[in-house]
């Protein structure tokens, strides 16, 4: 099976590395999804909601006073924090959620880190009348507390994660037991541009919206393409969407891993430029692990980064060169962070806070004229905590 | 044939249905495992499969994860656990042998690598649960060429249509998983597995052997009047209790005793 052409394996990365038992509700997910996709109906549903409910599409902002302050080319921000819930994950809960109801499923689960992605599958299953489970490591129920509240509310039961490390890995595990027992009318949304094929290419394709959005606003505005588009990496969603539309084009394109309190402490959550080749959670691709195989546990000051892979496609977007991948560590996110904040007075997901840290680096080197656009994957109101908590330490997360 | 397909294979012939007990490796600890591995053969199991533990075993249910999480946290690694396998080799241990794993750990040492140390230590098949015949094609020849038989599962869920590209990789003898679930948590339906077992057949003459929630001498019998024998995991492990040592390999003995007593 294939979906337009895709095989879900990308040079060396994707595949289906799942027990058999999932085999062939992948294939059945597969016909599912390139049978939607051909239909003009579904995708008509899907933009109506993300016009009427998401709010999309947002603006590209052009941050005058931060390109003021890097003193390098103009630098854009595409506002995925102004969508509803206040990220870009909504954009392919919208669109699995209601794959999920067309396929007939009644029921959605999903794993979530800092919650955001459970935020968003259970405000879709909400929107679509579906019962909903979240798994979360019973580590991020402590940390993430105002997320598991939220998706109390939404009518979602939010599933402590006891096994293993107690955090995001562990919450997908967790996640794929739960929907091999339960295979016949439940459906698996999975958040990252990860996991066994078809979710990398499904993935890719309810976020490219994001990127689909910074070029139609980029020739509007400036009547040419970008010159450059910079988002951060976990998994990989909000960056594959903002990189989708731009891949044939002559735009670069810079991914920003979070690398923790720094690479060579191994506390760090970069596995394109600190891990190696690997297979975990249905995909081949870069992993943190140790001299046995054993999977790491990631570190980062966000959640949303905090995960030992990433996706395929992007992986094998750098193995390529076609897109560049820089680090920026907790200590420049945080810096990010304040900076955006206090330049133009929007608070950023400290996801998107490791972009814009590197987003200033980047300009300096590109022409005065040049546009630059930096996917803001999300708003920061869910990360004050964490920041406070972070600076009376005065360091180590 | 290696000697695992030929001792199974040799069992059915006579008549006798299969017993194969599963113990995580090292666990739970090194010197126990070693003991056990050699009790199970003293009271009856005709071969044993020995988990090789991952730190993200997705398709096992709480007591193999457990038990997973231990053994590493004890240091259980491949290579102490060849180790120990040969150990238990050199001290007698006669019975068929295969490995039971996930793909990360096995592609981190590389397929020919890892084959030719599983043979090393003295196993005679491999079974890596996640990684089905399609991702098959860098591993399972590599297994082959050393020597170890390459078995496959078939679940609840596998349509007609993939039973020849499973059996077709298949050595060894055929794993039929006997519930859509985890192991160690459903029960199984005999009537379900039973129909299972019947749509496997015409496809392979493999042992077919259950497993996944095989937790009883009367269940495991039950089971194996409509298969060549059972896979029992979780509950072997769950009933040594917190014990290690001797009084660990007497309770893992008696239990597979009972099993067998029930299956005979």
């Amino acid at each position: 099976m294939t979906i337009r052409g895709e095989t879900g394996r990308f040079g060396p990365f994707g595949g289906q590395y799942v027990a058999e038992v999932l085999m062939p509700v992948l294939s059945e997910l597969e016909e599912a999804f390139a049978a939607v996709l051909e239909d003009e109906g579904f995708w008509d549903e899907y933009h109506r909601i993300l016009r009427e409910y998401v709010g999309r599409p947002n603006p590209l902002t052009f941050a005058a006073n931060l390109t003021r302050m890097a003193g390098g080319c103009e630098i854009y921000l595409k506002r995925e924090d102004l969508n509803h819930t206040g990220a870009h994950k909504i954009n392919n809960t919208i669109g699995q959620v209601l794959l999920a109801t067309r396929m007939g499923k009644k029921r959605v689960i999903a794993e979530t880190g800092a919650g955001q992605h459970g935020v968003a599958t259970a405000t879709a299953a909400a929107l679509f009348g579906c019962q909903c489970a979240v798994f979360m490591g019973e580590e991020d129920v402590r940390r993430q507390a105002p997320n598991v509240e939220r998706m109390r509310l939404l009518g979602a039961e939010v599933v402590p994660v006891t096994s293993g490390s107690r955090t995001l890995k562990d919450a997908m595990n967790e996640a794929m037991r739960h929907w091999v027992s339960h295979v016949d009318n439940t459906f698996y949304v999975i958040g990252s541009a990860a996991g066994p094929h078809p979710y990398p290419v499904m993935v890719r394709e309810f976020q490219r919206v994001i990127g689909d959005e910074i070029k139609a606003q980029s020739l509007e505005r400036f009547g040419k393409l970008p010159d450059c588009v910079l988002a951060c990496i976990g998994g990989g969603s909000n960056a594959i969407g903002a990189f989708a539309s731009f891949l044939d084009d002559e735009v670069k394109l810079v991914a920003v891993e979070a690398s923790g309190e720094g690479l060579e402490t191994g506390r760090h959550a970069a596995a394109i430029a600190g891990g190696q080749v690997g297979v975990l959670h249905g995909q081949k691709s870069y992993l943190l692990q140790d001299c046995n195989g054993q999977v790491l546990e990631a570190h980062s000051i966000s959640a949303g980064l905090d995960y030992p892979g990433v996706g395929p496609q992007i992986a094998e977007l750098a193995r390529t060169g076609r897109i560049e991948v820089l680090t920026a560590t907790d200590e420049d996110a945080l810096a990010g962070f304040h900076l955006l904040t206090r330049t133009e007075g929007i608070i950023p997901a400290l996801e998107s806070a490791h972009a814009l840290a590197r987003a200033v680096d980047v300009a300096k080197t590109l022409p005065k004229e040049a546009k630059l656009v930096v996917n803001l994957s999300g708003r920061g109101d869910k990360d004050l905590a964490t920041v406070l908590a972070f600076e009376k330490k005065g360091g180590a997360a | 044939m290696n000697r695992l397909e030929k001792r199974l294979r040799e069992k059915r012939a006579a008549g006798g249905k299969i017993l194969l007990p599963f113990l995580t490796g090292g666990y739970p600890d090194m010197e126990t495992f070693i003991g056990l591995l050699l009790e199970l053969e003293r009271v009856g199991a005709d071969g044993v499969e020995v988990g090789l533990p991952f730190s993200d075993p997705a398709a096992d249910g709480p007591v193999i994860q457990a038990s997973s999480q231990v053994a590493i946290e004890r240091g259980a690694s491949l290579t102490s656990i060849f180790e120990a396998v040969a150990t238990a080799r050199s001290r007698g241990l006669t019975i068929p042998l295969l490995y039971m794993t996930y793909y990360n750990p096995v592609f981190h040492l590389g397929a020919e690598e890892f084959s030719k140390c599983a043979v090393k230590s003295g196993a005679d098949g491999v079974l890596v649960v996640d990684l089905p015949p399609e991702e098959a094609a860098e591993f399972a020849p590599a297994a082959r060429e050393a020597g170890l038989d390459t078995i496959f599962l078939v679940a609840p869920t596998t349509p007609e249509e993939r039973m020849d590209k499973v059996t077709r990789e298949s050595s060894g003898f055929l794993y039929c998983v006997s519930v859509t679930g985890v192991t160690g948590e459903k029960k199984p339906v005999v009537e379900m597995v039973g129909d299972l077992v019947k749509r496997i057949r015409p496809h392979t003459d493999l042992p077919v052997l259950i497993g996944f929630g095989v937790s009883t001498g009367e269940g495991a019998a039950e089971l194996a009047k409509v298969s060549d024998g059972v896979i029992v995991g979780s509950a072997l492990l769950s009933s040594l209790g917190d014990e290690r040592g001797d009084e660990a390999v007497k309770r893992g003995g008696d239990f597979i005793a009972g099993i067998r007593k029930a299956l005979d």
